[in-house]
């Protein structure tokens, strides 16, 4: 655990160097946003029958996903790895004498946090300042607030978990574009970043239901915003920890597949 | 021209050399725009219309814009990726070549994987334009036609500019990505949903509304008023708009210091 944990702080260091980076990301996602909320007011201008989700949710949503977007981004890729495996150095990694599913996850996961954190505070502040229209509200209670953070959390692990897969597919495949690409258009669709769940039809919905990538992106925002309940909540809650079991489990196992056939490329 | 046809057809082989990666690459390629298209499309089936313009009407505007964006990205990938070349110092190759460095930063990259992308634009193009409560005439035709190249014209504009910010930052920077790729994003449902602020900025700094929406008003007899003359003409602004891009271009290969060993 101590392995992993030291990996986890190095990375979050190399990842927080980038701040130039990190700006321009800042002003892409403030545009995104923007964007995207105009668009939904105007479908929501002339709609005949109330949306099931209103319109101040909708844009506490949108503004939650611009912000954490490092954590709901399946295209978010470490290049490093996929040369690791591509170009056969991946005998150095598997000499180390830590497991390389917890090595990589760590190493994963500080990337994202590190983005994220170089990002969301400027965005959200942002997102509460600006004129009343388009700002973010607070959550309703502290219940949604606590149930809201710890979402988040597992919401993160689970994506990583999602994204240790596209890594391990490339063992087979040995083409880390069409991995991604794949993974990405499945995965963004179904976790609710190019139109909201609660705005597809019934049986969409009801298909994003069966899918873990909803629990990343879509379950904790709806959560703050109060559009999800407290107790449903805490049942979305526990779906994460089961899934997130299944995903660890899985993956774990299919590296450990791969690895045993593992063609080390190159000299 | 003739250069560039050779550059064409050696990267068209160099490509088609692994070709099962090429045609996955292209069903992915595919597939993107085709994700947004279904999200818009089950946005319509619950709101019905967005601000008085129906599905068909949008799903046009999408079309032009998308296709513009694909063409660009086939054509304009040099640009794109330019900042490895200054990176790796090999720009300083380019400028002892007698020939224009547009032409070769053109020819150092073609990505034809984009094909997939131009194809599903292509197929929503069609779809639109056979549903679309409007008689096609020739002008009208000729209207979309230079609308898409009108836009592939600001894309690869803001390609240029993005790419001629490398000089002085080295480092390729993100911030081209607002224009764009939210260009693309913005500018694929008719501008004048959004507030007034986008709208001015769309229509005058960066004429992405004059390739899409203003000289759809013509095409959908929307236009009241307003000679159609002048609609009709629109997209040509689009084309100039590269003009100042490459002025900055060229200022820019003035200014340039090498990085490479």
């Amino acid at each position: 655990m101590k392995t992993y944990y030291s990996v986890l702080r190095l990375r979050l260091k190399i990842g927080l160097q980038y701040r130039t980076a990190a700006w321009a990301g800042i002003a892409t996602q403030f545009f995104f946003g923007i964007i995207q909320i105009m668009v939904f007011e105007a479908f929501y201008q002339h709609s005949a029958h109330t949306p099931p989700i209103s319109l101040k949710e909708l844009i506490t949503y949108l503004w939650l996903q611009q912000a954490f977007l490092a954590f709901i981004m399946l295209w978010f890729r470490d290049n490093e790895l996929f040369n690791l495996i591509t170009s056969g150095n991946i005998a150095y990694e598997l000499c180390r004498p830590a497991g390389i599913y917890g090595y990589w996850f760590a190493r994963l996961l500080s990337q994202r946090l590190s983005s994220a954190f170089l990002r969301c505070f400027p965005i959200l502040l942002i997102a509460f300042c600006i004129p009343e229209p388009h700002r973010m509200t607070l959550p309703p209670s502290w219940t949604s607030f606590v149930l809201f953070l710890s979402a988040l959390v597992l919401g993160l692990l689970v994506l990583v978990a999602i994204s240790m897969f596209i890594y391990i597919s490339v063992f087979v495949t040995m083409s880390p574009a069409g991995s991604t690409l794949i993974f990405a258009v499945v995965g963004e669709f179904f976790s609710g970043i190019i139109i909201p769940i609660p705005l597809m039809p019934e049986w969409l919905q009801k298909v994003t239901g069966w899918l873990p990538f909803h629990l990343t992106a879509d379950f904790p925002f709806r959560v703050y915003s109060g559009h999800i309940p407290p107790p449903e909540a805490a049942m979305g809650v526990l779906a994460q920890i089961i899934w997130l079991v299944l995903l660890v489990g899985t993956g774990m196992f299919a590296l450990k597949k791969v690895l045993r056939r593992v063609v080390v490329q190159g000299g | 021209m003739n250069l560039y046809f050779k550059y064409f057809r050696m990267l068209l082989n160099s490509q088609m050399q692994y070709r099962a990666s090429f045609w996955l690459l292209c069903i992915g390629q595919f597939f993107t725009p085709f994700v947004m298209f279904a999200g818009m499309y089950f946005l319509f089936e619950r709101f019905g219309q967005i601000k008085g313009w129906d599905f068909f009407e949008v799903a046009l505007c999408f079309a032009v814009i998308h296709m513009a964006f694909s063409i660009c990205e086939c054509l304009a990938r040099g640009f794109d990726s330019f900042s490895n070349l200054v990176i790796k110092g090999e720009f300083d190759r380019i400028l002892v070549r007698p020939r224009s460095t547009v032409l070769q930063i053109l020819g150092s990259n073609i990505e034809f994987t984009r094909v997939g992308r131009l194809m599903q634009s292509a197929i929503v193009l069609i779809w639109a334009v056979r549903n679309i409560a409007v008689d096609w005439d020739f002008f009208k035709l000729t209207t979309l036609f230079f609308m898409v190249t009108g836009g592939v014209f600001i894309f690869t504009g803001i390609f240029i500019l993005a790419a001629a910010m490398c000089f002085w930052t080295v480092q390729g920077l993100e911030v081209a990505n607002v224009f764009t790729d939210g260009g693309k994003e913005m500018a694929q449902y008719p501008l004048n949903i959004y507030q007034k602020w986008i709208i001015r900025f769309f229509t005058y700094v960066i004429p992405f509304g004059c390739v899409n929406y203003l000289p759809l008003l013509y095409i959908l007899g929307k236009s009241n008023g307003g000679s159609d003359l002048l609609y009709m003409m629109m997209p040509a602004a689009g084309i100039l708009f590269i003009l100042p891009c490459l002025a900055v271009w060229h200022f820019g290969v003035r200014h340039y210091r090498s990085t490479g060993s």
